[in-house]
């Protein structure tokens, strides 16, 4: 056990178990964060500097930077609802990982493994080109593998992310006319919205405008703004 | 004195953490991200099998792992988003129907 692993597995645990209670998903991300970079120095540790620098480049750096995007897009429904849908789930769930945990431990304690051989021999010439040496000779079917992998993943992901216009966008006519209609039939305000902060407290983008017998213009603030609940309370 | 033991122990315990997250957690994000502490969890013991073999394998096959999972958020996250985009909600929930 070395001085890495004594310092860094207790915040890897305890950060991965803060992703388990967390309501939001923002802060989980960022506790995934602590975790994969925790990871990384272990890695270093364990005599692998490739995987140290490809840990903190892929995953911190891509897959969760990854996660953060689609978390920006979908940004409205981010905290997880407390209703169980399903009655006792949470505590079979609990019971069930801390059964897995149990059994996966026992079942390491159990093995009598020796002392590590270690790599000093094996990364006498680097670890970087003895690693590149395998790739390319022994795994290097795999290696050719993973480029046509890659290929599908992007071009999927933009066959996903694709999405065809159903009808033609509103131009600026069509756009007043539905204006005008909207006036007619619901008496909407024809003219322009204020702009949030309007005689409030702060000028925040997030802070509805005050209408003069001082209640909150809702419709002042950014649509994406309004449905989060960040607004109640907020003058 | 250098075991693999503790490295196999912290292993299996993010991969049970992970687990239970995948079985908690109703935000189809945060699950997806429980799947990747559980494959981080199994780079660790390879890597850590590497160390005590004396070999590179480990050490190579975390490499492909972490090739595979890149690859597999990319759709993951495409087809969160794609839900998102036809029910505006990213709860696991939600996506009870195969239509829509």
């Amino acid at each position: 056990m070395t001085a890495t692993y004594v310092v860094t597995a207790p915040l890897m645990i305890l950060a991965a178990l803060g992703i388990l209670v967390v309501r939001r998903a923002v802060h989980a991300a960022l506790l995934l964060a602590v975790v994969m970079i925790n990871l990384a120095f272990v890695y270093a540790s364990l005599d692998a500097p490739f995987l140290f620098a490809v840990q903190i480049v892929v995953y911190t750096g891509a897959v969760l930077m990854l996660f953060l995007f689609v978390l920006m897009l979908v940004g409205v429904d981010v905290s997880d609802s407390v209703v169980e849908t399903i009655k006792g789930h949470r505590i079979g769930s609990l019971f069930a990982g801390l059964l897995l945990g149990v059994l996966l431990v026992v079942m390491v304690g159990q093995l009598s493994l020796g002392t590590m051989k270690g790599l000093a021999s094996v990364n006498a010439q680097g670890n970087l080109q003895a690693l590149a040496q395998q790739l390319f000779s022994r795994y290097v079917v795999a290696f050719e593998a993973t480029s046509a992998l890659l290929i599908t993943a992007a071009v999927g992901a933009m066959v996903l992310a694709h999405r065809e216009r159903a009808e033609p966008r509103p131009g600026q006519a069509e756009l007043a006319r539905r204006r005008v209609r909207a006036y007619g039939e619901t008496g909407r305000h024809l003219g322009p919205l204020p702009p949030p902060g309007t005689l409030a407290r702060h000028n925040a983008v997030g802070t509805p405008a005050l209408l003069p017998d001082g209640s909150p213009a809702k419709e002042s603030v950014p649509s994406t703004l309004q449905s989060t609940h960040e607004l109640e309370g907020k003058q | 004195m250098s075991t693999v033991t503790p490295y196999l122990v912290l292993s299996a315990v993010l991969f049970a953490i992970g687990c239970t997250g995948v079985l908690i957690r109703r935000n189809a994000i945060v699950v997806f991200m429980c799947v990747e502490l559980m494959l981080n969890a199994g780079n660790l013991a390879l890597v850590a099998f590497s160390r005590l073999h004396g070999n590179l394998d480990g050490q190579i096959t975390a490499f492909f792992v972490m090739v595979v999972a890149a690859a597999e958020v990319v759709i993951g996250l495409a087809i969160i988003m794609t839900i998102f985009r036809t029910r505006r909600s990213a709860s696991v929930d939600e996506a009870n129907a195969l239509r829509w």
